[in-house]
């Protein structure tokens, strides 16, 4: 017999930890898995506060966030899995799940659910350069990683690739932690982030190349980074010779934006779309965050690669509508809330970044809703060798 | 050389007052219970976590959240151990990963 569960939220970031506590506030039994040791995601590397209004927790830092939502999920009676990695989805609204972390024995469980919520939020992108694989180089997620969560450096003397909020929020928490932010480097001939983040950098005295890239990344004798090639970039952002310049560091951290994790509804067949804006390609849903297939949401960056507030609220209407389609909240208080929080999001999503993203969004479920209509009953068998088990 | 964060403005930085010892290719490293083994090597500078199996080139810590795997390394005879995301326990003995297999 199969362990069976309501509703398998995958991923313990803000959007699965938030559809979690939704759906066990209202009475389903939820089982939340994570691949990581600590639930919370990303919440746990931001040490800033939080922009916006009192309703969306401004003014208080990420990881209190994140200790507040494990609390209330536990309080609510989520049943959590950590180091539990979801390998596969199954027709039949199988899950299976990998338990244990590496070097030591793993097991393979498959839980029966009813509705499942994938929140497997986003990966870091990669720009490529010569001597982009040297131990040195890093994602900016990974030196935010290492100074604020595991409270180690990275290295001593930083290039910051990109100036995005994640460039620049990194660039600023890496001096916050004790290592030196040798240069920022842009190729656009504008900073891609909020200006307050980016006037922290300019008030530290912190060079930002503007137009420039990396070229070359060289080695030092332990076979680690320890030059920086940068040069200047033209309109169709190719370097220009002549224009490089040399600088000493021992670490590159990479903040080239990111992409949607979105693999697991693929297994279910899910329809996708493709979205500039939202760094990939991503699975289409409706107003409810159900996808093509009926009893699979999505909330969170892997629908779209957005902020923690946002993926907070998605992850709220995934949470109510899996729970009111199983009988546990009335639809009519469920429309109520829904409504509420498709507020709450268009507030979010304003500003010269978040515009941009309302259309993307409304665009999504104009999509969905042309092209798909109603949610699938089946999810198709076609070209699936499967064994019922 | 320490790579750890002694002070900080907004983070509680741990004061853990235990040590353990870990032993990364034959030398004795201070490491804290629990915390990834990444952590230990970078505040003992040890950068390199394994070499590619064609070219030999080395690796490490790159996207720090357990995707990547550039980070594995032998960890108590077992290969392919990712040390971000595999929290390390006392006498723990760990090994630079050449190619696939054991750190030969």
């Amino acid at each position: 017999m199969l362990q069976e569960k309501d509703i398998v939220v995958v991923g313990a970031g803000p959007a699965g930890l938030a559809a979690a506590i939704e759906a066990g506030k209202a009475g389903a039994s939820v089982l939340l898995v994570d691949v990581n040791l600590k639930a919370g995601g990303q919440l746990f590397k931001q040490i800033h506060k939080f922009f916006g209004s009192s309703a969306h927790q401004s003014g208080t830092r990420g990881f209190d966030i994140g200790t507040k939502l494990v609390t209330q999920a536990m309080e609510h009676g989520v049943e959590i899995w950590l180091g539990s990695a979801v390998i596969g989805l199954f027709p039949g609204m199988k899950v299976a799940i990998e338990k244990g972390v590496d070097g030591s024995e793993k097991e393979v469980i498959t839980i029966q659910a009813k509705k499942i919520i994938v929140a497997t939020g986003a990966s870091e992108n990669v720009i490529r350069f010569k001597g982009w694989t040297t131990p040195g180089v890093m994602g900016a997620g990974a030196a935010q990683t290492m100074i604020n969560v595991n409270h180690v450096k990275p290295g001593k003397k930083v290039v910051m690739l990109g100036t995005g909020n994640v460039g620049l929020i990194v660039s600023y928490q890496l001096m916050q932690a004790g290592c030196e932010v040798v240069g920022l480097v842009e190729a656009a001939g504008k900073i891609g982030g909020y200006a307050v983040h980016a006037a922290k950098i300019k008030r530290a005295g912190i060079p930002i190349y503007m137009n420039h890239t990396i070229i070359e990344v060289k080695p030092g004798v332990d076979g680690c980074v320890e030059k920086v090639v940068l040069a200047k970039v033209d309109e169709t952002f190719q370097p220009i010779e002549g224009t490089e310049l040399e600088i000493e560091a021992d670490t590159v951290a990479l903040a080239a934006g990111l992409k949607p994790s979105a693999e697991l509804p693929k297994l279910m067949k899910c329809d996708y779309t493709f979205s500039g804006v939202f760094g990939g390609s991503i699975p289409l849903h409706n107003e409810n965050m159900e996808t093509s297939i009926e009893g699979i949401y999505v909330a969170g960056d892997t629908t779209g690669v957005e902020e923690a507030n946002t993926a907070l609220e998605e992850g709220k209407i995934a949470g109510l509508c899996a729970a009111c389609s199983l009988g546990y909240l009335p639809v009519s208080e469920v429309e109520v809330l829904k409504k509420e929080i498709w507020n709450r999001l268009e507030a979010l999503r304003m500003g010269p970044f978040g515009e941009r993203r309302l259309a993307e969004k409304g665009k999504m479920i104009v999509e969905y809703a042309e092209k798909i209509g109603a949610p699938s009953k089946e999810m198709t068998m076609e070209g699936y060798d499967y064994v019922d088990c | 050389m320490c790579m750890r964060i002694e002070e900080h403005a907004i983070l509680d930085v741990k004061k853990i007052e235990k040590p353990v010892t870990i032993t990364v290719d034959d030398i004795e490293i201070e490491a804290y219970e629990g915390e990834p083994i990444l952590g230990a090597l970078l505040n003992a500078g040890i950068k390199i976590n394994r070499y590619t199996v064609k070219k030999k080139e080395p690796r490490g810590l790159f996207c720090g959240i357990g995707q990547c795997t550039d980070c594995a390394m032998v960890v108590d005879g077992q290969s392919n151990v990712r040390t971000c995301i595999t929290p390390v326990k006392a006498g723990m003995v760990i090994k630079t990963q050449k190619g696939l297999t054991k750190g030969e």
